[in-house]
């Protein structure tokens, strides 16, 4: 298994997650596929730490996912308070601010 | 005092500053009395700097109080300085004497009038500019003044703001001035340019020093042009044709300032900036003759218009025009002296003439029509007697003063060879005498011509306007004995002696001796044409009441012409004001504001406007739209970065 594998197993989930983030409506669909891109990022980050022999790409991932956790934790509370006001989980169905 | 000039002009600024932000609850006679108060004290200081003066000896009579470096920039260097030297001695008395005068007959004149207080302010802050100007030791200090008492001038023609006629007259005056003032100013950038300097004392020293650069110059040169530069602004300030049309209309105003502003000091200042360059126009004769002409041509044609007018004031009006045209004359011929002492003389009577106006229209009512006054001689006698003396004294009547100061210009005039002018100023002296006595006779003799309600409250003027009046009449009637004329074999023109240090610096054309008979039979000559002026006056509106309207019917072309003095505003009207408002209305208004400007401040929203209709459909609300189109700007970037790098 060389680094190859590992970057092209990582550049196809973002481009899953990506494609996700575009096409999906629902909500915490979305969300999901924002987490697979970040995730795809942290597979690389840690791809790159094994092969380089460096320790500073894990250090990145906890950062990384620190900051997913969190994002999730406002993501997750702003999707609660738009389904409680609105009764929907579509993003199209939210298009208030605009011109 | 003579080193406290600077107090001259300050004590009625202050005076000004006071009644102008403090006088709205000043009770009337406090505003009075500060605003006397303070050209009083100017005048005592005045008079104590001249007193000083006269102490130097006869050369050295000139004094200058340096305040402070004003502008230094490079090598231009202006300071705050101000000259006394005996024509600045004479000015100064004029301004602030009769000054005195008139703002103490303004104190009965003004007393029901509103904004009496601003009234008083702007009298004084006149008094402040006029001093300035006459006291200046170099050209922009006195531009400073010459731009005051315009500003001064405009705001008190304008006083009774509620009338458009008055707002109008106003505007004239200031606009016809600035026309004067470009000339002036590009006089003063020229001497500028040429010396490096402003200085009277060092401009002057350096033309009259270096006779090789600064020869009598025959034809047209840089002293030419400097001097018809400087005439231009003088002709605006002192309403000389074609600029004079500005002065009749300003008599909108009230009287006093009339008499003070119109008469007696801001319209002389030309005539005092002109004797003050003698030495630069006494090299240029081009300019001199120009000077001449011109004055020589207002005086006659002012006089004309003067005689046909029926309003007490605006005849009066022309009349200054026409006697400041003497005074150009007088300069014109290289006679300086004989100019300020015309300027000396004209001060007193002009004041009084205006003065007495003043208390008659008082009397009446209001009323300023000649051919709705008349016999009211027994009704306001101390007026009626004291403007006889100035009448008698503006028709060079010996022993009055205007005697002495007319007679001493014509002499000049035929003395050094300008027999047509002599001739000319002849005639106008003829015809001053009559016009002023028509006026004298129109409301003081004859019929009873006001309205029955009139009658009722005919009164003479109150104290505070009869002893200006009482006093200018003194001075009208003795004014003349400061200058005989050395004819009279009592010692030489005093005057003249007096004046001579500030005109040394003058170059000197030879005379021929003149002969002390031929000056005497001159002066018996107009004696007798003002004599036969007033004779043809009496014949007209006293003996034969009617007379005047059949020749007026008989010569109704002329008549008609004077009556609407030459129709000389009509044709400025058509020729320059029209096409002025029609360039300013379709070429700069519609053509350059509204196209252009307009245009592009209205064109760059409209642009922005209309490309913000498209781009704002990018901003629809929809996250996912937001994210392809990130994602697009993602790609595109790495697309760069990889491929066309």
């Amino acid at each position: 298994m060389s680094i190859y594998h590992c970057l092209i197993l990582s550049a196809l989930l973002f481009t899953i997650g990506t494609v996700g983030v575009i096409v999906k409506r629902n909500v915490i669909a979305v969300f999901l596929c924002i987490e697979l891109m970040l995730n795809a990022v942290n597979l690389s980050f840690v791809a790159f730490a094994r092969f380089l022999g460096q320790v500073d790409g894990q250090i990145f991932v906890f950062f990384v996912m620190v900051v997913a956790a969190a994002e999730a934790a406002v993501g997750l509370a702003i999707t609660i308070a738009l389904f409680r006001n609105r009764k929907t989980l579509s993003v199209d169905d939210v298009d208030g601010m605009k011109w | 005092m003579i080193d406290y000039l600077w107090l001259i002009p300050l004590l009625p600024l202050v005076g000004s500053a006071v009644n102008g932000i403090l006088g709205r609850r000043f009770p009337k006679p406090l505003i009075a009395a500060i605003a006397c108060g303070s050209v009083a004290a100017s005048f005592a200081v005045a008079a104590a700097a001249v007193a000083g003066l006269l102490g130097l000896p006869a050369a050295g009579r000139q004094h200058v109080n340096t305040l402070f470096t004003w502008i230094a920039s490079g090598d231009f260097v202006a300071k705050a300085e101000f000259l006394l030297d005996p024509l600045s001695a004479v000015m100064l008395m004029v301004v602030t004497g009769v000054g005195l005068l008139i703002h103490i007959y303004s104190i009965g004149y003004m007393h029901a009038e509103d904004g009496y207080y601003r009234f008083f302010s702007y009298l004084n802050l006149f008094m402040f500019s006029m001093l300035v100007l006459v006291l200046a030791g170099n050209f922009l200090l006195m531009f400073v003044g010459w731009e005051g008492v315009g500003l001064c001038s405009y705001l008190l023609i304008g006083y009774y703001f509620e009338r458009r006629s008055a707002g109008d007259a106003g505007k004239k005056a200031f606009i016809v001035n600035r026309i004067g003032d470009v000339g002036f100013i590009l006089g003063i950038l020229l001497i500028f340019v040429t010396f490096r300097s402003m200085n009277f004392t060092e401009v002057f020293g350096r033309i009259a020093g270096d006779p090789t650069r600064f020869p009598v110059e025959s034809g047209l040169g840089l002293l030419t042009a400097i001097g018809i530069l400087l005439f231009v602004g003088a002709t605006g300030k002192s309403a000389q044709v074609p600029l004079y049309v500005w002065l009749p209309d300003a008599m909108e105003g009230p009287t006093p300032v009339s008499a003070l502003i119109h008469a007696a000091t801001m319209v002389t200042a030309g005539v005092y900036m002109v004797a003050r360059c003698a030495p630069i126009f006494s090299r240029a004769p081009v300019a001199l003759e120009v000077v001449a002409a011109v004055g020589i041509l207002t005086a006659l044609l002012a006089a004309t218009i003067g005689l046909v007018q029926t309003d007490i004031k605006r005849v009066l009006a022309y009349s200054t025009v026409s006697q400041l045209g003497y005074m150009f004359v007088a300069c014109g011929v290289g006679a300086y002296s004989a100019g300020i002492f015309h300027l000396f003389t004209h001060a007193f009577f002009k004041a009084l003439l205006f003065l007495g106006a003043g208390s008659v229209i008082h009397a009446i009512g209001g009323e300023q029509d000649l051919m709705r006054m008349g016999g009211l001689r027994r009704f306001v006698p101390v007026t009626y007697g004291t403007m006889l003396v100035a009448a008698l004294a503006i028709s060079g009547i010996f022993p009055f003063a205007g005697f002495f100061s007319k007679d001493e210009i014509l002499w000049s005039a035929w003395s050094r060879g300008h027999p047509v002018i002599w001739l000319a100023g002849l005639i106008t002296a003829g015809l001053t005498a009559c016009y002023m006595f028509r006026l004298v006779f129109l409301a003081f003799h004859g019929q009873e011509r006001f309205p029955e309600e009139a009658r009722h409250h005919l009164h003479e003027s109150p104290r505070s306007m009869t002893v200006p009046l009482i006093a200018l009449a003194v001075l009208s009637a003795v004014g003349g004995l400061v200058g005989l004329p050395a004819w009279m074999n009592l010692g030489p023109n005093r005057f003249e002696e007096f004046l001579a240090p500030s005109l040394a610096l003058a170059h000197r054309t030879e005379h021929a001796a003149s002969s002390h008979g031929a000056e005497a039979a001159m002066a018996l000559v107009s004696v007798l044409v003002a004599l036969i002026g007033i004779y043809i006056a009496y014949q007209f509106y006293v003996a034969k009441p009617s007379a005047a309207g059949d020749l007026a019917r008989r010569l109704a072309g002329i008549y008609r012409l004077l009556k609407n003095k030459y129709y000389v505003d009509e044709a400025y009207d058509a020729v320059i004001v029209h096409p002025v408002a029609a360039a300013s209305r379709h070429v700069l208004w519609q053509g350059v504001d509204v196209a252009i400007i307009d245009g592009a401040v209205n064109g760059t929203a409209g642009t922005v406007r209309s490309s913000a209709a498209l781009l704002k459909h990018l901003q629809n609300g929809l996250i996912r739209s937001y994210a392809a189109w990130i994602l697009a700007g993602a790609v595109a970037l790495l697309l760069y970065l990889t491929l066309l790098r």
